[in-house]
């Protein structure tokens, strides 16, 4: 019996989530007495996963994988997951594991529990804790079948090194052809994935306009961050709608969450509130942003943020 | 063309969130419930596929009867019709398979949902229909285009967008982008008057499969005090980050 996990790549090159997923794979299976063994799709080189802990790759490699359809990926992680008598299959979110993962779970007629921001609590019944009400709460949900996907919460568990010397195998998959074609793909050049971003500087309605937003962006690029903004920024055409967090829009997790000129309404802090360090920014010591954050400065940001600029460039030498 | 739309019965988002029957149970005590805020963009984008390309539009929700506000206000936006499949919602694959098995007896060509539910946030149940049907599936949707019975739609991906093709029937899940803020639509007045007299067809569930169950639920821990920098010295805030919360 083992514990499949799928490692995502892009372009051949592993993204930061597959880590992730590779450490909490490895932890799981030790607990279940189960054998640890990653699958890639199209990824160049296996190498880089050993360092997380697991021994063991199936690397696939398929040109029609390289665009991607939910039944065709569904229907080759179900392909390796029997091969190796996987009963479980762990993954990070991400847009195509969201996407494919229910058609995963009716294939290979799995429990299905995504927003999962831990281990199982226990494996008699099979219980694992969630996000519910768009961070507002935790659950605990009991999966039922046999078989199980995890979707795992990116930045819940962390990436974890321990080293193993490991080895691979080609695997031949036949996928059923796709039942979309894709027509055009259009990457944000230059820009931190937000989804990705270590460190996010946020910033809201205080900033006044769509013009001030250099002095956000330009702290952005020191700290090697991401950019995000309250719904009515986005609303307003200030920003595009990709940078909206909260509960309409992206559920954030980084390291390290700015938010400035933001009030901290409950649906903008549901979004980001399971970020590690929070620092609020703004010029109204009652805004509600203060109870969700770490770390904050009552002042005005046209003043505060200049500052804050030439401290991080100094601290950046 | 048949166009199915799933609405979503949730709290209001600014509700603040409790739990009953020790933890086991949500407290709906005093909430307000709106249409899921995704799926009023998949209802708006619905709207101008019937006003424009002359689409039928069916609401659909699985729930017990307090749920039918939420389908009259889809009515009164302007679908043409609305089935409540009369039961508890017990979890994604339940109402999965209840949406299918209407999508599938009414032939619908295009079946949207939202990408997420904001009270369970599951983001399943549209693809498991999409897969319990055998049919395309497309996420986190912010553009569709339907010409006959081929469809083009634009998806997020990390870093980017997508566009695919595929022939209908098919199902997408929508979110915020599938139309502009300002073509949200809010009930007018005749429109609730029209509502009134739509048909709301209630049926009763078939079959009863689930494949997990919500036992125990927890807020998360209240964060300890905010420590304030002043205004005056922001350098010390750089110092706080890099030194004790060690973040940049
Ligand atoms: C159904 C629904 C869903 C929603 N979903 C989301 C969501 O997903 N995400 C989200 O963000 N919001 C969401 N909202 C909106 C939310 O309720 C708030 O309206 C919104 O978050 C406020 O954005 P803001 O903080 O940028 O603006 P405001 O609330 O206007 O706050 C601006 C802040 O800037 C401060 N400020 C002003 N000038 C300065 C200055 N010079 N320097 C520093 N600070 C300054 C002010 O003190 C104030 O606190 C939703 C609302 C609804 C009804």
């Amino acid at each position: 019996m083992s514990v499949l996990i799928y490692a995502e790549s892009w372009n051949g090159k592993f993204k930061k989530t597959s880590f992730e997923a590779i450490s909490y794979g490895v932890d799981l299976a030790s607990k279940m007495d189960s054998e640890a063994i990653a699958l890639t799709i199209n990824a160049e080189s296996v190498e880089e996963l050993y360092k997380y802990g697991v021994a063991k790759v199936i690397s696939v490699k398929n040109d029609s994988l390289k665009s991607f359809a939910t039944n065709s990926f569904a229907g080759v992680v179900k392909e390796v997951a029997d091969s190796i008598s996987a009963h479980t299959i762990v993954m990070l979110a991400s847009s195509n594991v969201n996407s494919f993962a229910p058609s995963l779970s009716i294939e290979w007629d799995a429990s299905l529990a995504t927003g999962v921001i831990a281990e199982p609590a226990s494996f008699e019944p099979f219980t694992v804790n969630r996000k519910v009400f768009s961070n507002k709460a935790h659950a605990d949900v009991v999966l039922s079948k046999e078989n199980k996907v995890l979707v795992v919460a990116q930045n819940s568990f962390g990436v974890i090194e321990n080293e193993v010397s490991g080895s691979s195998e080609e695997f031949n998959v036949s996928p059923s052809d796709g039942n979309v074609s894709v027509e055009s793909t259009e990457m944000a050049s230059g820009k931190v994935n937000l989804m990705d971003a270590e460190i996010v500087v946020s910033a809201g309605r205080g900033m006044k306009s769509g013009d001030n937003w250099a002095m956000i962006e330009e702290m952005a690029d020191l700290l090697g961050a991401g950019t995000a903004c309250s719904k009515p920024v986005s609303d307003i055409g200030w920003r595009s709608h990709e940078e909206h967090v909260g509960q309409t829009g992206k559920n954030i997790a980084p390291n390290l969450y700015f938010a400035i000129g933001i009030s901290g309404a409950i649906q903008h802090v549901a979004g980001v509130n399971s970020s590690k360090v929070i620092v609020a920014i703004n010029t109204d010591e009652e805004a509600p942003i203060f109870k969700a954050a770490d770390y904050g400065i009552v002042g005005d940001a046209f003043k505060v943020v200049p500052e804050l600029i030439e401290k991080i460039r100094t601290l950046k030498g | 063309m048949k166009v199915l739309v799933c609405i979503g019965h949730v709290p209001d988002t600014t509700s603040k969130i409790n739990f009953a029957n020790n933890d086991t149970e949500f407290d709906s005590n005093g909430i307000q419930y709106v249409i899921n805020p995704h799926d009023e963009f998949t209802l708006a984008r619905a709207m101008f596929l019937k006003e424009k390309q002359g689409a039928s539009l069916t609401v659909v929700n699985v729930g017990p009867s307090t749920t039918e506000t939420t389908l009259r206000k889809s009515l009164a936006i302007g679908a043409d019709n609305a089935i409540r499949i009369n039961a508890e919602p017990k979890d994604s694959l339940f109402v999965a398979q209840q949406i299918a098995k209407v999508a599938k007896d009414g032939a619908y060509d295009l079946v949207m949902a939202g990408k997420e539910s904001i009270d369970y946030n599951g983001g399943m149940v549209p693809g498991l229909m999409a897969s319990i049907l055998g049919v395309p599936f497309v996420n986190a949707v912010v553009g569709v285009d339907v010409d006959g019975d081929k469809i083009s739609v634009t998806r997020e991906i990390d870093g980017g967008k997508e566009t695919v093709s595929a022939t209908l029937p098919v199902v997408i899940a929508g979110q915020k982008g599938l139309v502009k803020e300002e073509e949200l639509r809010i009930p007018n007045m005749r429109g609730i008057m029209m509502a009134r007299k739509k048909p709301l067809t209630v049926v009763e569930p078939d079959g009863d499969f689930t494949m997990t169950e919500f036992v125990k639920f927890e807020k998360p821990e209240v964060k300890s005090a905010c420590k304030m920098v002043s205004a005056d010295n922001v350098g010390e805030l750089i110092d706080l980050l890099h030194n004790e919360a060690k973040a940049i």
